[in-house]
């Protein structure tokens, strides 16, 4: 832009300086560099039209390089705004994206067999979880089941209603047990002597207080007996000959049997916690 | 001065308008900003020991864009894109930081 011959010795008393110095000399060539070399024939030469065309469009130039530099501050901004916030896949070459899809698919086959891994804990937890619940069920039924026939809970359904009378007081305890041991023998799930619930510790004593005693607790005639069965078959087995009515009325009393649609046997009892025996296992 | 003002110009309307890059352009923009950086900071050197010349500076910043995005171009059709963009980057790279030394040593003295 100045005059060009000093300009050229500057230059390359300068060229010298950065030659001492630096020794990068061919890693500022190209563009802008001083050496001779770069600057090309033209400009080393000073070739007065050239130079003088160029140093009359020093305002084009000018405004060539203003344009080169905002087009170049415009392309930093513009590829610096796409970078970082376009998904980087867009700018991802060929290659590489064959690469993250690779890592994907082989990403989602582990996913995968982690879910098919999963699924089926999962339908084992299901399986098990329906297989607790069904257990649960049958011990509450069984629970039911051994709680009736303990006596510990009331119960309900067919079965017969007897009376026995004994005005002269000639049954026994034994007799009475006998009536028990005939309803247990004819099916009777559940029966209640006067106001106890018969159990499988039960006990007739012959009491000096009243009559007889079941349980430690004090019955006198006429005893009434609720048991649950089969009606029919309970009636049957009272009644055989030699059996317990005829028991009761050789004794001078009557034993009376009424089969019901629904006997409600409302007394229970108390189970003690076994002290020695241990359950074991199944 | 002019070139500085340009800079900010260029860079605050590329801010502003938010432009999407042309997918043709996506592989092409990032080297040619770098070739176009090698050009500025090889000016800035030449501006610092006054032999700046609007020619060379238009000259070399053209043609640097342009043989970059050709290499790049080249790379793609062959296949070595992405290693040849790296190649152009490390040798860009090495030639702004030879001039970035050049114009430390020349301001620094250092």
């Amino acid at each position: 832009m100045t005059d060009r011959p000093a300009h050229d010795e500057q230059n390359h008393k300068m060229q010298e300086e950065h030659d001492r110095e630096a020794h990068d000399h061919d890693e500022h060539g190209g563009d802008e560099s001083p050496t001779a070399e770069d600057l090309g024939p033209d400009q080393v030469s000073g070739d007065a039209p050239v130079a003088s065309r160029w140093r009359g469009h020093a305002k084009l130039a000018g405004a060539l390089i203003a344009v080169l530099v905002a087009l170049l501050g415009f392309a930093i901004a513009v590829q610096v705004h796409s970078n970082s916030t376009s998904d980087s896949l867009s700018n991802a070459r060929d290659d590489d994206l064959i690469r993250i899809l690779d890592d994907q698919n082989s990403r989602a086959e582990r996913l995968r067999e982690q879910v098919a891994a999963l699924q089926t804990t999962a339908d084992q937890l299901q399986a098990s979880g329906d297989r607790d619940g069904v257990a649960q069920q049958q011990a509450e039924q069984q629970a039911q089941d051994l709680a009736i026939l303990l006596g510990t809970v009331p119960a309900t359904g067919p079965g017969v209603r007897i009376t026995i009378t004994d005005p002269k007081h000639g049954l026994k305890a034994e007799d009475l047990l006998d009536v028990v041991e005939e309803l247990r023998g004819a099916g009777a799930e559940a029966i209640q002597f006067g106001s106890v619930r018969i159990g499988t510790d039960s006990y007739f004593q012959d009491s000096s207080t009243s009559v007889v005693s079941v349980d430690g607790q004090p019955l006198s005639a006429p005893y009434e007996v609720l048991a649950i069965g089969d009606a029919q078959t309970l009636q049957t087995a009272l009644e055989i000959p030699g059996g317990v009515a005829a028991t009761a009325r050789a004794a001078g009393g009557d034993a009376e049997v009424e089969q019901a649609a629904t006997v409600d046997i409302t007394a229970t009892r108390t189970v003690a916690n076994p002290r020695y025996a241990k359950p074991t296992g199944r | 001065m002019i070139a500085l003002v340009a800079l900010v110009a260029g860079v605050v309307a590329g801010l502003l308008l938010h432009p999407t890059v042309p997918g043709w352009l996506e592989p092409y923009l990032p080297i040619a900003v770098v070739a176009a950086l090698d050009a500025v900071f090889g000016a800035a050197r030449a501006w610092l020991v006054k032999i700046f010349d609007a020619k060379v500076f238009v000259v070399s910043f053209v043609s640097n864009v342009l043989v970059a995005a050709l290499i790049v171009y080249l790379g793609d059709k062959l296949g070595v894109g992405g290693q040849l963009s790296t190649a152009v980057v490390v040798v860009l790279g090495i030639r702004i930081f030879g001039n970035a030394a050049a114009i430390r040593r020349h301001i620094f003295r250092a």
